[in-house]
């Protein structure tokens, strides 16, 4: 104590201009004229828009269940107008009276994403849950058993659809992107090629041209008289459309392998397929995690596509609701409404992929 | 004894069906005959079915006339004119859009990504508000927000907003003066590449001269003198013609000039503002890869903040921003197609029309993909080449 006190005597605190919120201002505001300048300018632009967009947004906004004459009167945002609508937008064309069915899948799918962050749940089991999640879901949506009524597909829309899209489509689709990753990092040429070639061509053409592609022409390469619903159409087509994304994550990831890791476990006496299932794979997933998660947050928003074939998603369920002549100024309310919705989903999935990478990165640092 | 010996040296031949390479022979027949199954599968289906409807194959419909009417084209094109003058029309529309984009995209990413680094807290903040909202909302719901109010906030054509120099912009579109095209124009817009080339020998000869004496010329300010100066002397040579169709005020709205739909711009700022905000990331992450210790290194060795950046830092980051930004480059254009949602007559739509008038799926689609295909292996391989220049050589 005595030590300390005679080898650090006085202890000056900084000058006040470097500290507090002057110094933190001084700093980050007006270090430089040309920074100064920046300041006012972006000030000027917040003060200018600000304070409209909030007036717009809550505090001249219509609220509650009024009729279409009151908001265009009023000069704020219609909010009426969603609260007359949104079950349509959510739910599109569902039945009404069953709605509360689209209700519980779609929990039940957002708690089974949320279980699914847990990296403590990253287990085989997990998988199986999965199963189990999307067989109660379709029971749930489909119908026709336990007293449920039967809701065909085409009459499904809204957020259910939308998630039922990206997820089913991520499932699917990642046992076949492991094989396309594993099929053109093989050493058979006529393998590769086939999975260059499939990779390739998918990723040269826009997601809409396969969409095109499932809803006019599977119907044609399918035996006669074989039917096939529209959503499965445009499963299929994101399905394929995923793959080949995920494929070429999946090969960074086997890329990022040393060598060392196969020739140890060919040393050990492993086939193929232990050395890929044991060794190499779990090693290559776990390090594009995160680029797995962008891929998926990507799709999420790509199944938006499917308003364009004429799938009731969120999207087209809103364009619906906009399409009311007495609703139809409100337009912005719509779109800004489920503009919201996505956003939520892609940025929280994003924070938690950007989240990963630095846990996962953890074990590697030294 | 001496048999066990050569038991140690040589080891048996494995049996057929355990030797990997007779496996993998058989994996790619097994392989081969599976797809080719499934194709044989598909087509005859695909056969039967077409029979069954009555629809013959081939690509002879595209002489046959179109009948529909397309709104913007860059070539001559009427109602009469033939599907595969339409697909062109289109082709040549999808190009536009991309072009532009592709630019216009450049340019504000790349801004935004500067601000997301910089000192002032507002605009870094203000920066990364854009990023995060623009990126997480899907790019047909932003078009078709940008198309409803363009159609629907904007005044009416005959109380369109004007801009001064005649600008004009309404529910109709965007409405601007054109110059009178003669021939002094177009023999400028030939003299232009010729003024590109004088400009690299220009800067060939200024590198070569700093090789051998040492000396500096100034390049940027002589490159853009020659670039603009040779289409401007051929230009005054025709005679410098300078006369402007300028937009009139009619009973509907505005005529002459020239004109963008709102289906265009619609377009063309969706596909902008989104990929800007993915352009803005992958250009931070370039900037940021590039070592503190460079600039200091540069600073170090005498040089102003200007050539630090333009012949240090920003050559390294290119490295890391080329690949990515390739492929955002290719989103855009791919990202394009969603023209048929919005009405703008790109390439599919077209192909989305003529589908629906002749029930040539087949080949409308194979049409799309084809084209697509080309031109995202052109970009891909334009971007592989540039980057292969820029690349760093090792010894």
């Amino acid at each position: 104590m005595t030590m300390e006190e005679a080898t650090t005597p006085q202890v000056e605190r900084p000058p006040a201009s470097v500290t507090g919120p002057w110094g933190w201002a001084r700093a980050n505001l007006f270090s430089t004229p040309w920074n100064t300048f920046l300041t006012l300018v972006s000030a000027a632009v917040l003060v200018w828009a600000v304070p409209p967009a909030l007036d717009w947004l809550i505090f001249n906004a219509v609220w509650g269940h009024v009729k279409p004459e009151v908001c265009k009167q009023a000069d704020g945002a219609c909010w009426a107008f969603i609260a007359e609508k949104y079950r349509l937008i959510l739910f599109g064309r569902y039945p009404f009276k069953e709605q509360w069915r689209p209700v519980l899948a779609v929990c039940l799918l957002i708690a089974m994403i949320v279980f699914s962050c847990n990296r403590r749940f990253w287990r085989v089991w997990l998988g199986a849950v999965w199963m189990a999640g999307l067989a109660v879901f379709g029971t749930l949506m489909w119908g026709g058993v336990l007293g449920l009524s039967p809701v065909e597909t085409n009459l499904w829309g809204g957020l259910p659809l939308t998630l039922i899209l990206a997820v089913v489509g991520v499932v699917v689709a990642f046992p076949l992107s492991i094989a396309l990753a594993l099929g053109r990092r093989s050493r058979m040429p006529i393998v590769r090629s086939f999975s260059v070639a499939y990779i390739e061509l998918i990723r040269g053409v826009p997601l809409i041209s396969l969409l095109f592609m499932a809803s006019f022409m599977l119907p044609l390469f399918l035996p006669t008289g074989m039917k096939i619903n529209a959503l499965l159409r445009a499963q299929v087509a994101i399905i394929m459309f995923t793959a080949a994304y995920l494929a070429e994550v999946v090969r960074g990831g086997l890329q990022a392998i040393p060598k060392g890791q196969y020739e140890a476990a060919q040393a050990l006496g492993l086939g193929y397929m232990q050395m890929m299932w044991k060794i190499i794979l779990p090693q290559a997933i776990r390090a594009v995690i995160p680029p797995i998660v962008n891929t998926f947050i990507g799709m999420f928003k790509d199944t938006s596509l499917v308003a364009i074939v004429s799938l009731t998603d969120l999207l087209l369920a809103t364009k619906q609701a906009i399409s009311d002549p007495n609703w139809r100024a409100f337009f912005v309310e719509g779109y800004v409404f489920i503009a919201f919705i996505y956003f939520i989903f892609c940025f929280s999935m994003s924070k938690y992929s950007q989240h990963l990478e630095k846990t996962l990165r953890a074990g590697a640092r030294r | 004894m001496a048999d066990q010996d050569r038991a140690i040296h040589v080891p048996p031949r494995p049996s057929p069906w355990n030797d990997p390479k007779i496996r993998a022979i058989i994996y790619q027949i097994v392989l081969i005959a599976g797809v080719v199954a499934l194709g044989v599968f598909l087509v005859s289906n695909t056969l039967t079915n077409l029979e069954q409807r009555q629809i013959r194959t081939g690509y002879g419909f595209l002489d046959q006339e179109a009948g529909f009417f397309i709104g913007e084209t860059l070539i001559s094109y009427d109602a009469a004119s033939s599907y595969g003058r339409a697909f062109l029309v289109g082709l040549l529309n999808t190009l536009k859009v991309s072009v532009i984009g592709v630019v216009l995209a450049t340019i504000l990413g790349t801004i935004i990504g500067i601000a997301r680094l910089s000192q002032n807290w507002i605009v870094a903040r203000l920066a990364s508000a854009y990023v995060e909202t623009l990126r997480n909302i899907p790019l047909l719901l932003q078009l078709f927000f940008w198309y409803a109010a363009l159609t629907n906030l904007l005044p009416a054509s005959d109380h369109a907003a004007e801009f001064g120099l005649n600008i004009f912009l309404s529910k109709e579109g965007l409405r601007y003066p054109w110059p009178v095209v003669e021939d002094a124009h177009i023999w400028a817009l030939i003299a232009l590449p010729f003024g590109i080339a004088g400009a690299v020998a220009f800067s060939r000869w200024a590198r070569a001269r700093q090789m051998k004496t040492g000396r500096q010329m100034p390049l940027l300010w002589p490159s853009l003198v020659i670039i603009v100066g040779v289409p401007l002397i051929v230009w005054l040579m025709g005679g410098a013609p300078s006369q402007f169709e300028i937009p009139e005020k009619t009973k509907f709205g505005h005529d002459g000039g020239a004109a963008v739909t709102p289906e265009f711009l619609a377009l063309v700022l969706g596909l902008v503002t989104y990929t800007a905000s993915f352009i803005a990331e992958i250009v931070r992450a370039g900037i940021l890869a590039v070592s503190w210790g460079q600039s200091e290194a540069a600073a170090a060795l005498g040089l102003r903040r200007g050539p630090t950046l333009r012949l240090v830092v920003l050559p390294q980051a290119l490295r890391v921003i080329v690949p990515p930004m390739t492929s955002q480059f290719l989103n855009l254009t791919k990202n394009s197609s969603l023209a048929v949602a919005i009405g703008y007559p790109d390439l599919v739509s077209v192909a989305n029309t003529t589908l629906n008038q002749t029930g040539q799926a087949i080949e409308c689609i194979s049409l799309i993909m084809a084209v697509y295909l080309t031109v995202s292996l052109s970009i891909a391989g334009a971007m592989n080449w540039y980057n292969r220049r820029i690349a760093l050589v090792e010894r």
